[in-house]
C-alpha cells in the first residue's frame, strides 16, 4: 500500500527549486504533488510521481540528493470532523506521524487525500485498515491523479 | 593551547614487520649527540658563507667555534620565512651555483613562493631519508605505488617519487590530474600503496564509492600522507573509506621537503630524523622551550644541507615532541601530529582556534563528511564564523527533525571542542571545491578589509 516519495535536499539560495523542476520537466515526469519543508537554510523538497526511479536518476544526473521515502496514502471524508475522525484512529493504533500533506485529488465532496509519513509504514498500513481507516493503494491514487 | 592525542593504534596485520632502512635510525642516544654536535658546527661554517647569516651571526656575536655542546645552538639567531623571501629567489645559497643540481619551492599559498635548492649530494641524502620513513611505514621492493602528489616546484611529487625508486618498489607517478582517472589507474595497476595529501585521500575514497567501487575493488593496502596537518579522526575515515592503514610523515621544503620525520608501525608520533636535523620545541612568544610533551612551535636545524642549510627555521608548525623510547628501536624524538600553525591560528572573539579543531569536531559526528569551510568574518564588533559542512548522499533524511538534529549536534560538537559557536550550514555533496593540493579550509573576510 505505500506510496514511493522522493526526498530532495535543496540548498537555500536561488535556483535551488527551479532545477529539480525543470529536470523533471524535461524528462515528461509529471510531478502528481509536492510538499517543501524548510528552515532558513536548507529545505526538503517531498514530491510524488509516477515513474519514482527514472525520476530518481534524472535527478540524481542533474546533481540533486535525492532519497526515496514510502508514506501512505489515506482518504479523509470530506466533512468538517472528517481529519479528526481519521486522526482519531491513528491514536487508537497508536501511532505517530512524522509529517503529512495533501495529495491534490479528483475525489472532491467525498474523500480529501493525505499522504502520511510515519514510522514503520507496512505496519501501519495494516493497523489503520483494522481501524477503519480507508488506504489508497498507489495504482488508484495514479489512476485518480489522471 | 590545543593538546595533540595520540591514539593507541595496536598491532599491524602481518606485512608491517618493523624493518630498519638505515641502521643509522637506531644510533645509541650518545653517539647520535655526538654526531649531532659535529654536523652543528659543519652546518654554522657552511651558513657563515651566506652573506644574510654572517650578518645573523654577527649580530648574534655567535661563530661556528663558539658551538662546544648542544646547549650552544640556543645561542644561535633564529630564521624566518620572511628571511628566505627577502633573499628571493636564491640569497641565502651556500654553495656555488654550478653545484645546485634541483630547485623546489614553496607553493606560495601565504605570499611570494620561498625557493630552496639542492647539491647531488643533499638529494642523495633527502632520498635516503624519504626510504627510511617508507619503509618505516610498510614499503617493500615488491610493491606498486601511486604518487598523486603534483610534481613541480612542490617537494612532495619528486620527494615521494625517488625515494620510492630507492626502496625499489614500482612508482606511477601519477601526479595531479582529475580524480576518477587516479581511481581509474589505482584499479588498472594495482597499486597497494597511496601517497597524495590526507584530504585528498579522502577525496579519492570519495570518488571510488560515487563509482560503485568498494574498498575490496582496489588493492591499496596503505598509504602515506603529508602536506597538510590532518587528525586523528581524519586518518581513520581515510582508513574506512578506502580500507588501508594511514601512516603520517612530515617535512616542509625549506628545511629539505618531506623526510623530516615519518611514522614507524607504531603510530604513535614521528620519528624526527635526528642525524640530520636538530628539533626545538619552543613557545612562539617567548621563544623558550615548552615544558616536556607540551604542544610548542617546531624550530628546525638542518645538519647536513649543503645547498641552503637553514639554522633554527621557525616552522610555525605546531606539535608536541614525546622523548620517551619507541619500542621500533628507532631513537629519534618522536613528534606529535601537527595540530596547527601558529600563524593560521584564528583568533574568535579573543579565542584561539585551529581549522583542525573544527575537523576533529565534524569527524566526531556521525553522518558528517570532513569536507569543510571556515568562513570567519566582523559584520559589526564581534566576530561571527560559519562552518559549511559537506553532505554525504546517505546523510539526507526525509524528516526536517533528524536534519536540524544533524545540525545541532555538529553545533554542539564545535562548541565543547573549540568553545566558539559557529553558525553551520549543511551544504550539498560536492558543493564545495576540491584541489589536489592544499585544502582550503578556511576565508578569513576581516584579513581583506583590514589590508
Amino acid at each position: 500500500m505505500q506510496i514511493r516519495q522522493l526526498s530532495l535536499f535543496l540548498e537555500n539560495k536561488p535556483g535551488q527549486l527551479r532545477i529539480p523542476a525543470k529536470v523533471l520537466g524535461d524528462a515528461g515526469i509529471d510531478i502528481l504533488t509536492m510538499s517543501l519543508a524548510d528552515t532558513h537554510q536548507f529545505g526538503i523538497l517531498r514530491l510524488v510521481v509516477k515513474d519514482t526511479d527514472r525520476a530518481r536518476a534524472v535527478l540524481e544526473d542533474a546533481g540533486v540528493v535525492v532519497n526515496v521515502t514510502d508514506v501512505l496514502a489515506v482518504d479523509v471524508p470530506d466533512r468538517p470532523g472528517g481529519l479528526a475522525s481519521v486522526l482519531e484512529a491513528f491514536e487508537n493504533a497508536g501511532l505517530g506521524i512524522e509529517y503529512m500533506y495533501p495529495f491534490a485529488t479528483r475525489e472532491r465532496g467525498r474523500y480529501a487525500t493525505l499522504l502520511f509519513r510515519l514510522e514503520d509504514p507496512a505496519k501501519a498500513a495494516s493497523l489503520l485498515q483494522q481501524h477503519g481507516v480507508r488506504l489508497v493503494s498507489p495504482a488508484e491514487l495514479f489512476a485518480r491523479a489522471g | 593551547m590545543a593538546s595533540s592525542s595520540i591514539v593507541a593504534r595496536g598491532a599491524l596485520p602481518p606485512g608491517f614487520e618493523n624493518r630498519l632502512y638505515d641502521p643509522a635510525e637506531a644510533l645509541p642516544r650518545d653517539e647520535l649527540s655526538a654526531l649531532q654536535l659535529r654536523r652543528l658546527q659543519e652546518t654554522v661554517e657552511r651558513a657563515a658563507r651566506v652573506p644574510s647569516y654572517r650578518e645573523a651571526l654577527g649580530r648574534a656575536g655567535v661563530s661556528a667555534a663558539d658551538i662546544r655542546s648542544l646547549d650552544d645552538l640556543r645561542r644561535l639567531p633564529f630564521t624566518v620565512k620572511d628571511d628566505l623571501r627577502r633573499n628571493y629567489p636564491l640569497g641565502l645559497l651556500a654553495v656555488p651555483r654550478e653545484q645546485v643540481v634541483r630547485i623546489h619551492g614553496s607553493s606560495g599559498t601565504t605570499g611570494r613562493p620561498t625557493f630552496v635548492a639542492y647539491t647531488r649530494r643533499d638529494l642523495d641524502t633527502w632520498t635516503g631519508l624519504v626510504a627510511r620513513f617508507l619503509v618505516a611505514g610498510g614499503l617493500r621492493p615488491e610493491h606498486t605505488v601511486h604518487v598523486a602528489f603534483g610534481y613541480g616546484l612542490f617537494t612532495g611529487g619528486f620527494g615521494l617519487h625517488y625515494g620510492i625508486e630507492r626502496v625499489g618498489a614500482a612508482v606511477v607517478p601519477a601526479g595531479g590530474g582529475n580524480t576518477p582517472r587516479h581511481v581509474r589507474l589505482i584499479q588498472d595497476l594495482g597499486a597497494q600503496v597511496l601517497i597524495c595529501t590526507p584530504s585528498y585521500a579522502l577525496h579519492i575514497g570519495e570518488v571510488a564509492a560515487a563509482e560503485g567501487l568498494r574498498p575490496d575493488d582496489l588493492a591499496l593496502r596503505f598509504g602515506h600522507f603529508g602536506g597538510e596537518p590532518w587528525t586523528e579522526e581524519l586518518r581513520q575515515e581515510i582508513e574506512r573509506s578506502l580500507g588501508i592503514l594511514a601512516f603520517n610523515n612530515y617535512g616542509l621544503s625549506e628545511v629539505i621537503g618531506p623526510g623530516v620525520a615519518g611514522e614507524c608501525g607504531v603510530r604513535e608520533g614521528m620519528h624526527v630524523q635526528e642525524d640530520h636535523f636538530i628539533v626545538e620545541c619552543l613557545d612562539p612568544k617567548t621563544l623558550e622551550p615548552v615544558p616536556e610533551g607540551e604542544v610548542g612551535e617546531l624550530v628546525i636545524t638542518s645538519l647536513t644541507k649543503e645547498a641552503t642549510p637553514v639554522l633554527r627555521y621557525r616552522t610555525r608548525d605546531l606539535a608536541a615532541l614525546d622523548r620517551r623510547p619507541c619500542p621500533c628501536g628507532r631513537t629519534g624524538v618522536r613528534m606529535g601530529r601537527v595540530v596547527g600553525r601558529s600563524d593560521d591560528m584564528l583568533i574568535i572573539r579573543g579565542v584561539n582556534v585551529f581549522p583542525s579543531q573544527v575537523e576533529e569536531a565534524l569527524l566526531r559526528v556521525d553522518g558528517t563528511a570532513p569536507q569543510y569551510l571556515i568562513e570567519v568574518s566582523r559584520p559589526g564588533a564581534l566576530d561571527e564564523v560559519k562552518v559549511k559542512v559537506e553532505l554525504r548522499p546517505g546523510d539526507l533524511r526525509d524528516e526536517m527533525r533528524q536534519m536540524i538534529e544533524l545540525k545541532d549536534r555538529i553545533d554542539r560538537e564545535i562548541h565543547a571542542v573549540t568553545g566558539i559557536r559557529m553558525s553551520i550550514e549543511l551544504v550539498a555533496p560536492g558543493a564545495l571545491e576540491r584541489s589536489p593540493g592544499k585544502a582550503r579550509r578556511v576565508i578569513d573576510h576581516r584579513k581583506a578589509a583590514v589590508a
